[in-house]
């Protein structure tokens, strides 16, 4: 087994989640952690919750990513080692949901970095964010 | 020796929400603190005034997802105020039971992170896995886990059945044993105790001098309960005990909140006993019938929360609109705090007053480095 490969079985084995807020009401990070604990328990499908950019495989976004808050949005996705994925949760990180054009809110993570899994609710339910986790793994395991 | 600046935020583990505190540290004191708030400033107010009375309620719902209970009750109460409309009263009982529902999911939610704030993750999971309990009830009474859009103006959007009642106080039995647990681990555990007994102290005195409120002022001794002192919704007819701890420290604080569990489990039981049989909302017109002012204060789960609202006769949008939120008020006492203690202390006593920035963050944009107060132009702040 190559190098490659060794690393792609382990980062689809365990992914390890890095949790971004850009400005959210803290509905859907409250929803995010809710997955994270006994009910829900997205661990059992390895995925754990990192507290440092450069330990994650996978940026959950979450937030209305408002003018203040992209520079350092920026910085953590290039902190993050590659290949890495994004998750945006949340009708805020779609498309800035209800704050749309707000003088403060740039509308949608897209606009600073590429998004590979969108999982749409104001909030989203704990399990449609595992889901979304786990399309993003198939979507991986098929890359190749 | 001059003092170090350590850095904390924006993006930090220990904050959940981006936000910059900068401390000056002399060796592990903290020396002073100066917090960088900002990062979640959206607009909300300006926003608002642009959308119609309607919208405006699902906005202010947003302020915050944890305490928007808190914000939809504050905004319609103060519309209604506007309006001169009065709601019935089974709309009134509905009310405080979803808002205090909403004071427990916040509680839990809040004791959880503390727990894991301290690395005491089992208690953390324990306390997250009986906050489902409350997020069902929430999910059964009004179809959603966490944004309710519950209050509407004029009333409530759904009634309860007498099933879903019965449904309620079972969970809700349930959920008082485990709140009991709770109360002993905080109460008595050796490791909870170390880290907060003497954490974080804040003084009566300065708890009313800087303006503290809810739980954070609360856990200083000082007597103060929106509830109790200014009744709204159903809690003119429903007894409401405020609770105080007279320490002052962390550990004041969490049993505050723990107490207030055990009181909403109460008060929740005590409103659908006596909640009247009725209609649940009145129809109001869309464009206010006369100028006005009011506003509107609740006992949001982290303290004060009010909504201040101006109106023009003829008009179907807020000419202006103004919110206070609890942790705005509760970050002077929160530099207070900090000063004096380990820089290992910070996490415990930042999570005791429950900070929420989401809801700080909506006023304006304010560099409050060095006391002085300067508006920071937008530009430059990106």
């Amino acid at each position: 087994m190559s190098l490659l490969k060794l690393a792609k079985w382990a980062r689809l084995k365990s992914p390890w989640i890095l949790h971004v807020n850009t400005g959210a009401c803290n509905s859907c990070d409250i929803e995010v952690l809710a997955a994270l604990t006994p009910r829900f328990d997205v661990e059992r499908f390895g995925a754990i919750l990192k507290p440092s950019p450069r330990h994650a495989d996978i940026l959950i976004v979450t937030g209305a990513l408002t003018r203040q808050a992209v520079e350092r949005v920026k910085r953590v996705y290039e902190q993050t080692p590659d290949p890495k994925f994004v998750i945006a949760v949340g009708a805020c990180a779609l498309s800035g949901g209800v704050f749309q054009g707000c003088y403060g809110v740039l509308s949608g993570v897209d606009k600073v970095m590429p998004v590979d899994v969108y999982v749409p609710g104001c909030p989203p339910r704990p399990d449609a964010i595992i889901h979304g986790v786990i399309k993003l793994i198939e979507k991986v395991s098929k890359s190749g | 020796m001059p003092s170090v600046d350590i850095n904390i935020g924006p993006v930090h583990p220990a904050l959940h929400e981006p936000e910059k505190f900068v401390f000056k540290v002399d060796g592990e004191v903290v020396v002073d603190v100066e917090p960088r708030l900002g990062y979640v400033h959206r607009g909300i107010e300006k926003a608002a005034g642009e959308k119609t009375f309607t919208q405006a309620v699902y906005l202010v719902e947003r302020v915050c997802g944890i305490c928007n209970v808190a914000h939809t009750l504050a905004s319609v109460q103060a519309i209604e105020r506007a309006f001169e409309v009065d709601v019935p009263a089974r709309a009134k009982y509905l009310r405080t039971i979803i808002h205090e529902l909403n004071r427990l999911h916040s509680h839990l939610l809040l004791l959880g992170v503390a727990c894991e704030l301290m690395g005491f993750d089992t208690l953390f999971m324990m306390l997250w896995r009986d906050r489902e309990v409350v997020m069902d009830l929430m999910e059964l009474a009004t179809g959603n886990r966490v944004m309710s859009a519950y209050n509407v103006i004029g009333g409530v959007r759904r009634n309860i059945s007498d099933h879903e009642v019965s449904t309620i106080r079972k969970a809700l039995t349930s959920l008082s044993e485990g709140v009991k647990r709770y109360r002993k681990a905080f109460a008595e555990d050796p490791t909870i105790r170390a880290r907060c007994v003497n954490v974080g102290r804040l003084s009566p005195f300065k708890g009313i001098s800087l303006g503290a409120v809810g739980p954070t002022a609360r856990g200083s001794g000082i007597n103060v309960d929106v509830r109790v002192k200014e009744p709204y919704a159903a809690f003119d007819e429903i007894q409401c005990t405020p609770i105080t701890y007279n320490e002052g420290d962390s550990w004041a604080r969490f049993m505050v909140r723990i107490d207030e569990l055990h009181e909403s489990i109460r008060i929740i039981d005590e409103a659908l006993n006596k909640m009247p049989r009725g209609p649940i909302r009145v129809p109001v017109a869309e464009v206010a019938p006369q100028t006005a002012e009011s506003f509107s204060i609740v006992e949001a789960p982290r303290g004060e929360l009010l909504h201040h609202i101006y109106v023009k006769k003829g008009e179907d949008r807020p000419l202006r609109y103004r919110i206070r939120t609890p942790t705005y008020a509760n970050m002077p006492a929160l530099c207070e705090m900090l000063k004096g203690g380990y820089i290992a202390d910070i996490p415990v006593t930042l999570v005791s007053i429950d900070p929420c920035f989401s809801c700080t963050d909506r006023l304006t944009l304010i560099d409050i480095r060095s006391h002085k107060r300067k508006v920071v132009r937008l530009k430059s702040s990106i």
